[in-house]
This record gives C-alpha cells, sequence and structure tokens, in this order.
C-alpha cells in the first residue's frame, strides 16, 4: 500500500503541471479595460480624468508582478517538469515571432513609402497624371515630409553620432549578457550577476541617448510626429523599439534580482534565457533600425 | 517546509480526480480548465452570433423594398460594419477557439492546455474588448461605419467611439495570440508519446496552421490600426498623401492581415468536416497526408495573394497579374481536400445523422463560395464584381455554409461527448434542412443582383432588384429563426435531459476523445495514453492496404 502511494507519487509528480483556478488574468483585463477606457475619453477631450489611467495601470502592474511572482515560486519549487520548460521555450519564441511581425507591419510602411508612394507622387510608374495635376513641384528625395510639406522643414538625425553608440551601447550589451549566460552556466553567480548589472546599465545608458536625441530632435530639428511620412515612420519605429528596451530592462532587472535571491539553476533557468532572447530580439530589431532608418 | 508544501500539493493533484470543478460565478471566472474555457468561448460566440444577427437582419429589413424605411444610412452602414466585426471576430473566431479548447488537449491525451492560465486570459479579454466595441453604438457619432475594413480616411470620420474600435481590435488580437500559442504549444508539445505529427488528427493540424496564420498577421492588425489611431490624434501620415504617405497603403497592409484572416476563418473549418466525413462513412480519411500538405500550402500562398482585394484600386500591371495568379493557385490545394473529401465518402457506408449533413452540405457549399472565388480571382472581370452584392454572395457561402456549418456540425458531432447526453435527432434534422434550404435562400440570389450591378453596403438600390432583394431577405429571417432550434436542441444537452450517450457515441468515430466515457471527466489524460493507428482511424497495418 505505501509502496503504491509512493509510486502514485512519484508518477503524479512528474505530470504535467496545471494550474490552480486564477483570478488575475480577469482582474487584468478588467485593468486593461479601464486602462483604455481613459486613454480614449482623453483622446476625445470627454475630461474623464487621468483617474481610470492610474488605477487600471496600477492594478494590471500589481497583477503582472503577482503572476510572474507565482511563475518564478512554481518553478523554484520544482513543479515544473522537462515538458513545462518546453512549453515555456516554444511559447516564448511564438510571442517573439508576433512581436516580429508586429515590427515587420511598420518596416513595411516605411519601405512602401519610400519605394512606392514617394515615387508615384512624384509622377513616376503610371502615375504621372496625379503628379502633374496635384503637386507638379513635388520630387522623390529622402527624407521627407510629404508634397505638403507637413510641419515644416526640418533636419535628421545624423546615423554616426548618437544613434551609431547606441548600436554599439546595444551591440555591447548583447555581448554582456551572454557572457551572464555562461558564467550562470558554470555556477559563477557573482560574475553572472554583476555582467548582468553591466547589461542593464547598458539598456539604461541607451535609453537615456535614446531620451536625449528625442528631445534635441523634437526641440532643436523641428522633426516631430507631425513631420510626414518621414516623421511618422521615423517615431513610430524608435518610438515602438524604445518602449521594448524599457520593457526589456525591466525584465533584465527582475532576472538580475532573481539571481541574487538565488533563484535558477546552472542547468535550468528558462526565466533567465527567455528574457536573453526577448533582449537579443530588441538587439536585432535595433539593427534593423539603424540600417534602414538612419542609414539608409 | 518546501518539501512539506510540494507533498500538498500532490495530495492536492490526487484529489483532482474525485472533486468537480468549484461552484457559482467564480468557478467560471478564475477556471483554468479548458473544458470550462472551451464552453466559455461557444457561449460566448453563440451570443455574438445572436447579436451580429440581429444587425444582419436590420440590414435585410431595409433591403426588402428600394428607397429608405427603416433606419436612415448611417445607422445601415454601422450595422454592416459592425456585423462583420462581431461576426468575424466574436463569433466564428471565438467558437473555433472554444472547439480547440475542448478538443485538442483530449486529441493529443494532453491534460490541459500548455498555458492554462494565459488560456483564461485569451478568453476573459473578448467580453470587455465586445463590450468596447458594443459601446460604440451609444456614443456621439455612432459605432464605425466605414467597413469592417476600415478603410481610412473614410474611417478617420467616425465619432467617439473610434479609439474604442481600434482598442478593441488590439485586444482582440492580444486574445487570438494566446490563444493561438496555447494551441501551437499544446500540439507540439503535449502530444501523446507515439503520436508523431503525421498521426496527429486533421483538426489539430488545421488548428496548428491556423494558429500560425494568427500569430504572423494578428500583430500587423494591430500595427495597422495603431497607425490609424496615430495618423487621427498625433498627426502622423501614414495614410495621408500630403504628408508623402498613401491611402492605398493601408488597404496593403489591411489586406495582408486580411487575407490570411480568411483561412484563419476557413482552416479549423476543413478540420471538423475532415473529422466528421470518415466518422460516418467509416473510412480512414482519404489521402491524409495530402490534406496536411494541402493545407500548408493554403497557408503558405495566403501570405502572396492578398492584393485580390484590390484589383480596383489602380495597382501597377504586374501587381494585377501577381495577385490573379497567385489567388488562382489557391484554388489547386483546395481542390485537392475537396477531392479526397468526396474520396473518402466513395464507397464507405454512410449514414447521415445531423453532424454529417452539415458536414456534406459543408463540402458542396463551400465549394460554391470557391468557384465564386475563383471568379473573383480574375482581374479583368473582378473590375465589374468588385464592392458588389457578388463578393458578398462569395465570402457568405465560405464563411456560412462553410464555417458556421462546420462549427454546428462540430458541436453536433461532440456534444454527447461533452454533456454525456445525445441531442434530438428529429430537431437536429429539422435545423440542419431549414439552414441548408435558408442559406441558399440568402445569399444564390445576391450573385444575381450582384453580377447586375448591385452594389454592396448601399441601404438603397436600383428597382429592378427588388425580387432577388426579397427572397435573400425571407430566407435571413429563415436562417435566423432556425437556429433557434439548434439553440433548443444544445440547451437540452447540457440540461441532461435525453438519452444518455455511450462512451462511442458514433460508431465511426475516431480518435483519443472516444476512449473516455461521456460526459469527459473533468480532467483528461492526466496521464498521457496509449495510442496506436486502430484508435486514430489510420488503417491499421495488419490489413492489406
Ligand atoms: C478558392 C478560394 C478563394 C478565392 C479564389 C477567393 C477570392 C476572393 C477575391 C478575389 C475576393 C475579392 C473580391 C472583391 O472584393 O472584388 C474575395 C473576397 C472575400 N473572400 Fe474570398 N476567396 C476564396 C476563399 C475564401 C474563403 C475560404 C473565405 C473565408 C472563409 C473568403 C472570404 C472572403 C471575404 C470575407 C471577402 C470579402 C472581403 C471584403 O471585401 O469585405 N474567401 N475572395
Ligand atoms: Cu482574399
Amino acid at each position: 500500500m505505501a509502496t503504491q502511494a509512493a509510486h502514485h507519487d512519484a508518477a503524479a509528480s512528474n505530470r504535467y503541471f496545471v494550474p490552480d483556478p486564477s483570478a488575475w488574468p480577469f482582474v487584468l483585463t478588467a485593468a486593461l479595460a479601464a486602462v483604455v477606457v481613459g486613454v480614449a475619453g482623453f483622446l476625445e477631450n470627454k475630461h474623464i480624468g487621468p483617474i481610470p489611467i492610474w488605477i487600471g495601470s496600477a492594478v494590471a502592474i500589481y497583477i503582472i508582478f503577482r503572476w510572474l511572482r507565482a511563475v518564478s515560486l512554481e518553478s523554484e519549487h520544482g513543479k515544473y517538469n522537462q515538458a513545462v520548460d518546453s512549453t515555456y521555450r516554444m511559447a516564448m519564441a511564438w510571442f517573439i515571432f508576433s512581436e516580429v511581425m508586429f515590427f515587420g507591419a511598420f518596416f513595411g510602411a516605411l519601405w512602401y513609402a519610400r519605394e512606392l508612394s514617394i515615387p508615384w507622387l512624384s509622377g513616376e510608374g503610371t502615375k504621372v497624371a496625379t503628379h502633374l495635376t496635384l503637386w507638379p513641384m513635388f520630387e522623390n528625395i529622402w527624407p521627407n515630409n510629404g508634397p505638403m510639406e507637413l510641419n515644416g522643414s526640418f533636419e535628421t538625425v545624423g546615423a554616426w553620432g548618437l544613434p551609431f553608440i547606441n548600436t554599439l551601447l546595444l551591440l555591447t550589451s548583447g555581448v554582456t549578457i551572454t557572457m551572464a549566460h555562461h558564467a550562470l552556466k558554470e555556477n559563477h553567480r557573482l560574475s553572472c550577476i554583476l555582467w548582468m548589472w553591466a547589461t542593464v546599465a547598458l539598456g539604461v545608458a541607451f535609453l537615456g541617448c535614446q531620451g536625449y536625441e528625442y528631445v534635441h530632435a523634437w526641440e532643436g530639428l523641428n522633426l516631430t510626429l507631425s513631420s510626414g511620412i518621414y516623421g511618422s515612420t521615423f517615431y513610430m519605429l524608435t518610438g515602438f523599439h524604445g518602449m521594448h528596451v524599457t520593457l526589456g530592462t525591466i525584465m533584465l532587472i527582475i532576472i538580475t534580482c532573481r539571481l541574487m535571491s538565488g533563484h535558477f539553476k546552472p542547468e535550468s533557468h528558462f526565466g533567465f534565457e527567455g528574457v536573453a532572447w526577448y533582449w537579443h530580439f530588441v538587439d536585432v530589431v535595433w539593427v534593423g533600425l539603424f540600417i534602414f532608418v538612419y542609414v539608409l | 517546509m518546501a518539501n512539506a508544501e510540494a507533498h500538498h500539493d500532490h495530495a492536492h493533484g490526487h484529489d483532482d480526480h474525485h472533486h468537480g470543478p468549484d461552484k457559482g460565478i467564480m468557478r467560471w471566472i478564475k477556471t483554468t480548465n479548458h473544458k470550462d474555457l472551451g464552453t466559455l468561448y461557444l457561449i460566448f460566440a453563440f451570443s455574438m452570433f445572436f447579436v451580429g444577427g440581429l444587425m444582419s437582419l436590420v440590414i435585410r429589413a431595409e433591403l426588402w423594398e428600394p428607397g429608405l424605411q427603416f433606419v436612415d444610412p448611417e445607422f445601415f452602414n454601422q450595422m454592416t460594419t459592425m456585423h462583420a466585426l462581431v461576426m468575424i471576430f466574436g463569433g466564428v473566431m471565438p467558437a473555433f477557439t472554444g472547439l480547440a479548447n475542448w478538443m485538442v488537449p483530449m486529441m493529443v491525451g494532453a491534460s490541459d492546455m500548455a498555458l492554462p492560465r494565459v488560456n483564461n486570459w485569451g478568453f476573459w479579454i473578448l467580453p470587455f474588448a465586445f463590450t468596447l466595441l458594443l459601446s460604440t453604438l451609444f456614443m456621439d457619432g455612432g459605432a464605425p461605419a466605414g467597413g469592417w475594413t476600415m478603410y481610412p480616411p473614410l474611417v478617420l470620420q467616425t465619432g467617439e467611439g473610434f479609439p474604442f474600435l481600434i482598442f478593441a481590435i488590439h485586444l482582440m488580437g492580444i486574445s487570438s495570440i494566446t490563444g493561438a500559442i496555447n494551441v501551437v504549444v499544446t500540439v507540439l508539445n503535449l502530444r501523446a508519446p507515439g503520436m508523431t505529427l503525421l498521426k496527429m488528427p486533421l483538426f489539430c493540424w488545421t488548428w496548428l496552421i491556423t494558429a500560425y496564420l494568427l500569430i504572423a498577421t494578428m500583430p500587423v492588425l494591430a500595427g495597422a490600426v495603431t497607425m490609424l489611431l496615430t495618423d487621427k490624434y498625433f498627426g502622423t501620415s501614414f495614410f495621408t498623401a500630403s504628408g508623402g504617405g498613401d491611402p492605398v497603403m493601408f488597404q496593403h497592409i489591411f489586406w495582408f492581415f486580411g487575407h490570411p484572416e480568411v483561412y484563419i476563418l476557413i482552416l479549423p473549418a476543413f478540420g471538423v468536416v475532415s473529422t466528421i466525413i470518415p466518422a460516418f462513412a467509416r473510412k480512414p480519411l482519404f489521402g491524409y497526408d495530402s490534406m496536411v500538405y494541402a493545407t500548408a500550402s493554403i497557408a503558405f500562398l495566403s501570405f502572396i495573394v492578398w492584393a485580390h482585394h484590390m484589383f480596383t484600386v489602380g495597382m501597377p500591371l504586374a501587381g494585377e497579374l501577381f495577385f490573379m495568379f497567385s489567388t488562382m493557385l489557391i484554388a489547386v490545394p483546395t481542390g485537392v481536400k475537396v477531392f479526397n473529401w468526396i474520396a473518402t465518402m466513395w464507397r464507405g457506408s454512410m449514414t447521415f445523422e445531423t453532424p454529417m449533413l452539415f458536414a456534406i452540405a459543408f463540402v458542396f457549399l463551400f465549394s460554391i463560395g470557391g468557384f465564386s472565388g475563383l471568379m473573383l480571382a480574375i482581374a479583368p472581370v473582378d473590375f465589374q464584381y468588385h464592392d458588389t452584392y457578388f463578393v458578398v454572395a462569395h465570402f457568405h457561402y465560405v464563411l456560412v455554409p462553410g464555417a458556421v456549418f462546420s462549427i454546428i456540425a462540430a458541436v453536433y458531432y461532440w456534444i454527447p461527448k461533452w454533456t454525456g447526453v445525445m441531442y434530438s435527432e428529429f430537431w437536429g434534422k429539422v435545423h440542419f434542412w431549414l439552414s441548408a434550404i435558408a442559406v441558399n435562400v440568402t445569399f444564390f440570389p445576391q450573385h444575381f443582383s450582384g453580377l447586375a450591378g448591385m452594389q454592396r453596403r448601399v441601404p438603397d438600390y436600383a428597382v429592378q432588384f427588388v425580387d432577388f432583394n426579397q427572397v435573400s431577405t425571407i430566407g435571413a429571417f429563415v436562417f435566423f429563426i432556425a437556429q433557434f432550434i439548434f439553440i433548443g436542441n444544445m440547451i437540452r444537452c447540457m440540461a441532461k435531459k435525453g438519452e444518455k450517450a455511450t462512451q462511442q457515441v458514433w460508431e465511426g468515430a475516431r480518435g483519443l476523445e472516444w476512449t473516455v466515457p461521456s460526459p469527459a471527466p473533468y480532467h483528461t489524460f492526466e496521464d498521457p495514453p496509449k495510442v496506436n493507428d486502430e484508435i486514430l482511424g489510420f488503417p491499421s497495418h495488419g490489413k492489406a492496404h
């Protein structure tokens, strides 16, 4: 009897982990709904004030934190077998793929503007008549804020100044996080933690440079979101990327804190790897941005 | 301490066999169980079918006669727009996700979906998203009225509801992506040992590929509507020529999502039909491998045909030709599928229970939609058909007797397994015949009015189209009313009134779901089951081929 129970226990412990019922997802959704109602009110000048946004964001952040904490603890308490580990790996990979496609939409818009809409507006292809009747003076050049020169003349941020430094910062951070990973695998925890802080510092430095560049561009160069298609694609691409770097940096900090409180084992540490993948993804997107937005 | 906790957990896990779910509303809010979530998804989807159906009745009532009678044109346009958004994102997609939730873990022999908490999140986003979307009906400026395709600059004239439209779509996107990731991971990671990819039930295959399409295209839609939002509120000019952008660019981005989206709406239906036909023909599916490859090639091709929705927009000739031929190519794998379904029935010992009736109707009526699609794919003739009722007839043939019939067929087929009770076969047949006739009465005449030049999305029309429209309207009301027979039949099962179902339910049904009792226990396959060709419905190797 006893052996049978023990046997059963062993089988059960190797079962796929199915979490208990949880109210977090529901509360998270309610919080997100409050945020979007608040933002919609703001966009349409409904004077409903910022309270739904603040409360919604606070609740959302709290729930996300609780949720991630629960996942970490479940993992640390050994509830995840090999299959759960693969689940998280696959899920993270597919999630990153969806993010790639999201950026793809904006890169696509940039490509379309440069290769199609601006040439067409300047009369290329079969669009001569449009060009002659609407905007005969319009030329196919880049950067461009359109035939009506929306928001007036502007200058662009040169590629080889801050953006280049930013490229170096992010590429270096890709190296440091890899060093951290190696250190973790060899169980050199202190070294791992130091490399992680170095990565965080590089991420923060990147964001600092980016913020400085934005202020400079917006105020000094008259390059704003309204600067025609150049301003639109420039700010949307770099802006969404910046948001992802911010998120990535927060995740790096969380992982580093977990490392400092003894989480992760040399042979099993998907939480760490998932964040590292995300960081590399952010890095690769930046390289794309650097080439297509700044250099070309 | 850790040990004690772990031990407690095992004990708990052990208990789960015996006690069922929690009681009351909190069960549904907090559930991480794939069957509960599947039920929620399906109930949500059918509620949305009802709401969207009411909207379509407003449209059909207004089109009873030329001239304006019931609603003003602005409201009419809100109805066409909202009808499509509600039916696509609130009806068909959640219904298929609900079926996937119920069936994929049982079909692959997993204890649940791979990420149960995320699964709960994916569902509960939907009621919030649709509350936001439907609330626009009561706002200044009303609901969005520029068509479900949201083309700028028209859609930018939406009133106060505009941000709600955009954010609702963002939320639906999150929901679809979480749902899709769950399906992909469950299918790829949690299959019972011995179930290789090419032994997997076809429903899992088609859903796997659907999930891939969802993960690849929903973010693109999110990007597109984000650009709409910033164009309206933050001064960007993605879709404004004066700033160097182009409204046509939106159409390209939208349809890059939109065409794969129509396959998102039909691939799971292919899976359902490929499951049901062999069961009632009592023969293994003909050409299993070719079904898998055909599905994969449809998915691939669906990414390179999008501009067949834009033939009249003024594309370069090379574009017209490329998209015309690539679109026609899709007919090849689609034809393979139809051929295989027919070949499966060929010399089968067939019986015609309700799910089979709907599946057979699917094969024929979906094919009509495929043929009209092929006609639309011919660029020079599409110049004539585009934006007419011919297009409306085309996509309703693939969506109603296509996607929706397959959902209905699936519910009839599996509800004995879900509830442990048989539905009423008599009322099932009544429902089938009324639906099958009414759907044709509704949509077939639209081919004619469309070819003769009646435009879609316009509340008024020339007198010459009266007859076709009146027939159509009668069909629509009959179809709508007939669905209550279905709802009643299903509620009867859920209330456990009716003949008890056996474990096998259908003599010819194969697959792991039929190896567990009816109703399926709350937790199925906590330990992976054993599988073999016989259980999975493949020709067993002992016999000669
Ligand atoms: C043989 C396969 C198919 C072909 C060749 C095809 C072709 C086309 C073409 C060329 C159009 C554009 C017509 C126009 O606007 O002028 C179209 C529209 C449409 N198709 Fe298909 N189609 C096929 C299958 C499907 C399937 C399986 C679905 C969905 C389940 C679908 C749903 C739609 C929808 C919703 C529209 C209209 C979109 C709108 O303008 O609102 N089609 N189809
Ligand atoms: Cu299409």
